[in-house]
C-alpha cells in the first residue's frame, strides 16, 4: 500500500522530504552554495532588487518631468539618478535576471547535474552582489556617478568630474565585467561539455542556444570596455592623457571603444529573452518551434552583426558620409534575422491550440512591444534621419520599447513560465492576468508619447524643460503611466508572495513542456537528474513515449554533489575590497584586497572539490 | 473553457484605450522646437526622408501586428479544438519573410545614402556665411569672422542663405541642435565639425545642447533669429558699432573698430550722426550719471576678467561676450527674458539660475546691481 503511494507520489512528482533539501538549510549554507539552482535564484533575488532601485529612480526622474521647470529634484541628483538608473537596470537588473535563467534553467535543459564549474558561478553571483552594493555605496561617499551609463570622454576626466563618483562607476563596471566574463566562460564550458547524450547542437533548446551565444556576446564585448576603463582609470589615477584633447588625446578613443562593446551589450540584454520566448511560445502552442534552425541562425547572426555596427550610435558625431552609409547598412541588415525571429514565432502560433496562459500573455505582449521598438530603431538607422532622433527623446523611447516592452516583459514570460518548476508552486493566473494588462497599458501610457516628445525636439538627460514648447501634456502623461507601471510592479510581488504560500502545487509539468526541465519534480532535487537522459529529438518530452529511463528512478544511486566552499564569497570580497582601495586611492587598502585575493585563490585551489 | 474567452471581451475596450493614447500622445502644441516643422532645406530633407521611413514603419507594423493578432485569436484553444498539427517548418515560407524585409530594407537605404551625401558633405556653396560657434559650459559663443561679430546665444542668419557653421568645443562633448534648421552635430574638443542650413522662412526658432554636457546641459539654450536679408544687415552694422554709452570712461575704441567705421563714414552712413548726437549726450544728465557709475562698477568689479564690452578695457574671453548684451533677446543661454529684473536676477546669484556655473557670485549690492543692470541693458 505505502509503496504503491510513494509510486503514484512519484509519478505525479509531488515532492518528498528528499526533495525539500534543495533549499533548505540555514544563511551558512546560502553563503557557501555551488549548486546552480541556489545561485540563480540568489540571482534572481538580488536583480529583482536592483530592478527595483532602478524602478525607484526612474520614478524619481519621472516626478521631477511631470511639470515644467520643476524644481522637485535639483539637477545634481537628477544626474546621479538617470546615470544610475542606466547602469542599474543594464548590469545590475537585466544582466543578472538573464543569469539567473541561464543558472537555474540551462542546467536542467540539457540534462547536467550542475554547471561546468560550480565553484566559479558561485564567484560570479558574489562578485555581481558585492560588485553591485559597492557602486550603489557611492550615494553614501558624496553621490553617485553622474556622466551618464555610457560616461563619455572628457566629461569623465577629474577636471569636469573631480571627487570619486566617476571611479565608483570605473571600478564598479570592472568588478562586474570579472563577474560576467566567469559566468560567461562557465556557461559555454557546461554546454559544450555537459550535454545529455544524443544532444546534438542542433536538438539543444533554444534558450540554451540563447545563452551559449550571449556568453560569446559578454567575453569578445566585455575587454572593449575593460580598455576603456583602464584608460579612464589611468587618466584619473595616473594623470595620463588618453582622453584629454588639450594633452594631445581623443575623445572620440572612447566612444569607440565603448559602443564596440555597447552594442553587443544591446544584443547581451536581448538574446536571452529571444530565447525564453522561444520557449514559451511552442509549449503554450502545442507545436514545435517553427523553423528552428532558422531561428538559431538568426540568433548567432544577429549576434555577429552586433559587432559591425558600434558607430550607429555615434551618427552625429561627423564620422562622414562613408563611415555613415556603412553602419547604416550594417545596421538595417540586423532588422533581417530580427524579422525573422518575429514571422517564425507568429508561424509557430499559427495552426497550433494556444492556451492562453499568463506566460504565453507576456509572450504575445513581448513580440507586440518588441516589433514596435525594432521598428524605431529601423528609423535610426539611417544615418541622415537620425540626426534629428539621436540623444532626444525619440531614443528614450526606442530603447525602453526594446529593452522593457521586449525584455522586461521576455523576463516575466519566463519568471511565470519557470517560477512552478523553481519553487513547486504555481503563480496565481488571475493576479498575473491582471499584471499583465496594468503593466501593458501603463508601459504604452509612459513610452509611447515619449516617441513625440523626443521628435517634437526634447533632448534626453535634461533635468527639466521650459513652459511653452509644448512638452508638458505628454511629460504628464508619461510621469502618469510611470507610477502606474511602478504599481504593476506590486502587483506581481503581491503574487510571488501569495503564490509562494498558497499556490497551486506545480507538480513535474504543470504545462505540457517539451524540454528535459519538465521530466524532473518541482523543486528539482539538488542533484536534478538521479538516472541520465538519453535525447532522440529537440521536443524529447513531446515524442512517442516520452524518454526511455525514468530520470527519477529512487532505485538508482544518489549522486555525488560538490561540497559548498567560503572560498568564492571571500575571493570575491577581497576583490572588491581592492576596488574600494583603488577608489579611496589607499595602496594599503587595495594591497589588503590583493592579499585576500591570493590567499583565497591558493584555498579555493587545494579545497578538495568533494568531501 | 471560460477563461479563454475572457481576453476577447477584455481586449477590445483595452485596444481603444491603447489607440486613443497613440492618438492624444501628440497632443500639446504649438511645438515651436519640433524636428516635425522643418525650416530649412537640411530639416527638409531629413523630415522627407523620415516620413518615407515611416510610411514603410506604418505598413510592417500594421502587417505584422495583425498577424500577431489574428494567429492570437484565431487559434486560441477552445473547447473541442483538435491537439495541434506538429509542423516543424516550412523553408520556401521562411526565404521569403527573409526576402521581404530585405527589399523594404534596400527601398529605405536608397533613400537614406543618398541623404547622408548630400547633408554630411562640406557646403559648395560659394556665397554661404560662415558662423563659428563654439560649445561652452552651458551657453554658445557664436562668432561671424567676416563680419567681425561675437555674441553668444542667439544666432542671427539671413533667411535664404547658407550657412556654414565651423563648430568647436571649449570643454567637454556638446551638441549643436536647433531641430527645425535640421539635425543635431556633436561639438568636440579637439574636433573641428561642419553643418551647413538655409533657412526657408523667418521667424525665431529655440535650439539646445543635445548631448549630456553635465551640470546645467539641461539649461544649455540659444535662439535662431532668421530674418530678411535688410534686416540682418542692419542687425550687422549695429553689432559691428561699439554701443551707445560705453566711450565716456573708457579710452578711444581700438584700432581695428575704427578701421571699421572708416568706410561707412565716407558712404555718409547716417551712423555718424548717431555718434555726432551722443558727443551731445541726448541722454540726460541722471541717467548718464547712473550709466557712467553701472560702467565703472563693471571695470571695478571683476567683471572683465571674463567678459569683454568692445570700445572698453574690458577684453575678458571665458564669458560671454557683452558688448551688444541689451540687445539680446534672453540671457544666460535662452532660460531667462532679457528683463531688468531678470537681470537683477542674475547678478544677484548667478548659480541660482544656472547650477554649476562658472561665474561666481559676486556678492554685489543692490545698488551696485541697479546700476550695473541699467549699464548692460543700454549696450544695445
Amino acid at each position: 500500500m505505502a509503496v504503491k503511494e510513494a509510486a503514484a507520489q512519484h509519478a505525479a512528482g509531488v515532492h518528498t522530504a528528499d526533495h525539500e533539501s534543495t533549499y533548505s538549510g540555514g544563511l551558512w549554507s546560502w553563503l557557501t552554495t555551488v549548486d546552480h539552482k541556489r545561485i540563480g535564484i540568489m540571482y534572481a533575488v538580488f536583480a529583482f532588487f536592483f530592478f527595483c532601485v532602478g524602478g525607484l529612480e526612474a520614478l524619481l526622474i519621472r516626478l521631477q518631468l511631470g511639470s515644467p521647470e520643476n524644481t522637485l529634484i535639483d539637477p545634481d541628483l537628477y544626474n546621479q539618478l538617470f546615470t544610475m538608473h542606466g547602469t542599474t537596470m543594464v548590469f545590475l537588473a537585466i544582466m543578472p535576471l538573464s543569469a539567473a535563467f541561464f543558472n537555474f534553467m540551462v542546467p536542467l535543459q540539457i540534462g547536467a547535474r550542475d554547471v561546468a564549474f560550480p565553484r566559479l558561478n558561485a564567484f560570479s553571483l558574489w562578485v555581481f552582489v558585492f560588485g553591485a552594493f559597492f557602486l550603489n555605496a557611492s550615494f553614501l561617499f558624496g553621490g553617485a556617478p553622474d556622466a551618464g551609463w555610457f560616461g563619455y570622454a572628457n566629461l569623465t576626466s577629474t577636471q569636469y568630474s573631480p571627487g570619486v563618483r566617476i571611479d565608483f562607476w570605473v571600478l564598479g563596471l570592472q568588478v562586474l565585467g570579472v563577474s560576467s566574463i566567469a559566468a560567461a566562460l562557465n556557461f559555454i564550458v557546461t554546454i559544450i561539455n555537459l550535454r545529455a547524450p544524443g544532444m546534438s547542437l542542433m536538438r539543444m533548446p533554444l534558450f540554451t542556444w540563447m545563452t551559449f551565444v550571449t556568453s560569446f556576446l559578454l567575453i569578445l564585448a566585455f575587454p572593449a570596455i575593460t580598455v576603456g576603463l583602464v584608460l579612464l582609470m589611468f587618466d584619473r589615477t595616473f594623470g595620463t592623457s588618453f582622453f584629454n584633447p588639450a594633452a594631445g588625446g581623443d575623445v572620440l578613443l572612447w566612444q569607440h571603444l565603448f559602443w564596440i562593446f555597447g552594442h553587443p551589450e544591446v544584443y547581451i540584454l536581448l538574446l536571452p529573452s529571444l530565447g525564453i520566448v522561444s520557449e514559451v511560445i511552442p509549449a503554450f502552442s502545442r507545436k514545435p518551434l517553427f523553423g528552428y534552425p532558422f531561428v538559431v541562425y538568426s540568433g548567432i547572426l544577429i549576434a555577429f552583426l552586433g559587432f559591425g555596427v558600434w558607430a550607429h550610435h555615434m551618427f552625429a558625431v561627423g564620422l562622414g558620409p562613408i563611415a555613415n552609409t556603412v553602419f547604416s547598412a550594417t545596421t538595417m541588415l540586423i532588422a533581417i534575422p530580427t524579422g525573422v525571429k518575429i514571422f517564425n514565432w507568429i508561424a509557430t502560433m499559427w495552426g497550433g491550440s494556444l492556451r492562453l496562459k499568463t506566460p504565453l500573455y507576456f509572450a504575445i505582449g513581448f513580440i507586440a512591444m518588441f516589433i514596435i521598438g525594432g521598428l524605431s530603431g529601423v528609423m535610426h538607422s539611417s544615418a541622415a534621419a537620425d540626426l534629428q532622433q539621436t540623444d532626444s527623446y525619440f531614443v528614450v523611447a526606442h530603447i525602453h520599447y526594446v529593452l522593457f516592452g521586449g525584455v522586461i516583459f521576455a523576463l516575466f514570460s519566463g519568471i511565470y513560465y519557470w517560477f512552478p518548476k523553481i519553487t513547486g508552486r504555481l503563480l496565481s493566473e488571475g493576479i498575473g492576468k491582471v499584471h499583465f494588462w496594468v503593466m501593458l497599458l501603463a508601459f504604452n501610457l509612459t513610452f509611447f508619447p515619449q516617441h513625440y516628445l523626443g521628435l517634437h525636439g526634447m533632448p534626453r538627460r535634461t533635468f527639466t524643460y521650459q513652459e511653452g514648447l509644448g512638452f508638458e501634456a505628454m511629460n504628464l502623461m508619461s510621469t502618469a503611466g510611470s507610477l502606474i507601471l511602478g504599481f504593476s510592479i506590486l502587483i506581481f510581488l503581491w503574487n510571488v508572495f501569495h503564490s509562494l504560500r498558497k499556490g497551486e502545487p506545480a507538480g513535474r509539468d504543470p504545462w505540457g513542456g517539451a524540454t528535459l526541465e519538465w521530466a524532473i519534480d518541482s523543486p528539482p532535487p539538488h542533484y536534478n537528474f538521479r538516472v541520465e537522459p538519453t535525447v532522440h529529438s529537440r521536443d524529447p518530452l513531446w515524442a512517442q513515449g516520452g524518454l526511455d529511463v525514468d530520470v527519477n528512478d529512487p532505485r538508482a544511486p544518489e549522486p555525488h554533489m560538490p561540497s559548498p566552499s567560503w572560498w568564492p564569497l571571500i575571493l570575491s570580497a577581497g576583490l572588491v575590497i581592492a576596488a574600494a582601495g583603488a577608489v579611496a586611492k589607499s595602496l594599503p587598502v587595495v594591497l589588503a584586497g590583493a592579499a585576500i585575493v591570493v590567499v583565497s585563490i591558493y584555498g579555493w585551489a587545494f579545497q578538495p572539490l568533494e568531501r | 473553457m471560460q477563461e479563454d474567452r475572457r481576453p476577447t471581451r477584455n481586449a477590445l475596450p483595452i485596444l481603444a484605450i491603447a489607440l486613443a493614447t497613440l492618438v492624444f500622445a501628440g497632443c500639446g502644441g504649438p511645438f515651436p522646437q519640433s524636428a516635425l516643422r522643418p525650416s530649412s532645406d537640411f530639416a527638409t530633407s531629413l523630415d522627407d526622408l523620415f516620413r518615407g521611413i515611416f510610411f514603410w514603419a506604418v505598413i510592417v507594423f500594421v502587417l505584422v501586428e495583425g498577424a500577431l493578432l489574428v494567429a492570437v485569436f484565431r487559434f486560441r484553444d477552445r473547447e473541442g479544438k483538435r491537439e495541434a498539427r506538429h509542423v516543424h517548418g516550412n523553408t520556401v515560407l521562411e526565404i521569403s519573410w527573409t526576402i521581404a524585409p530585405a527589399i523594404i530594407l534596400v527601398l529605405i537605404a536608397v533613400p537614406t545614402i543618398r541623404t547622408i551625401w548630400e547633408v554630411d558633405r562640406p557646403t559648395t556653396d560659394p556665397d554661404a556665411l560662415l558662423v563659428e560657434a563654439v560649445g561652452r559650459q552651458w551657453w554658445w559663443e557664436f562668432r561671424y569672422p567676416e563680419l567681425g561679430i561675437v555674441t553668444a546665444n542667439e544666432l542671427h542668419v539671413p533667411v535664404g542663405r547658407t550657412i556654414d557653421l565651423r563648430l568647436t568645443s571649449a570643454d567637454v562633448i556638446h551638441s549643436f541642435w536647433f531641430p527645425r534648421a535640421g539635425g543635431k552635430r556633436d561639438v568636440i574638443p579637439g574636433h573641428e565639425n561642419h553643418l551647413w542650413f538655409k533657412m526657408d522662412s523667418v521667424g525665431v526658432f529655440p535650439g539646445q545642447c543635445a548631448e549630456f554636457c553635465g551640470l546645467s546641459h539641461a539649461l544649455m539654450k540659444m535662439e535662431m533669429v532668421s530674418e530678411s536679408p535688410a534686416e540682418f544687415e542692419a542687425w550687422v552694422l549695429a553689432q559691428q558699432r561699439t554701443a551707445l554709452g560705453t566711450g565716456d570712461t573708457a579710452p578711444p575704441q581700438d584700432e581695428a573698430a575704427a578701421e571699421q567705421e572708416e568706410p561707412r563714414g565716407a558712404d555718409a552712413d547716417p551712423q555718424d550722426e548717431v555718434t555726432e548726437q551722443s558727443r551731445e549726450d541726448p541722454l540726460g544728465p541722471e541717467l548718464r550719471a547712473i550709466l557712467t557709475a553701472g560702467n565703472q562698477a563693471f571695470m571695478q568689479s571683476g567683471c572683465i576678467a571674463c567678459h569683454r564690452i568692445a570700445g572698453t578695457p574690458a577684453a575678458g574671453v571665458l564669458g560671454p561676450d557683452l558688448t551688444h548684451i541689451g540687445s539680446r533677446r534672453t540671457l544666460a543661454a535662452g532660460i531667462l527674458e532679457n528683463t531688468p529684473e531678470n537681470m537683477a536676477r542674475w547678478l544677484r546669484n548667478p548659480a541660482e539660475v544656472k547650477p554649476g556655473v562658472l561665474m561666481p557670485n559676486m556678492n554685489l549690492d543692490e545698488d551696485t546691481i541697479r546700476t550695473l543692470v541699467a549699464y548692460l541693458e543700454s549696450l544695445k
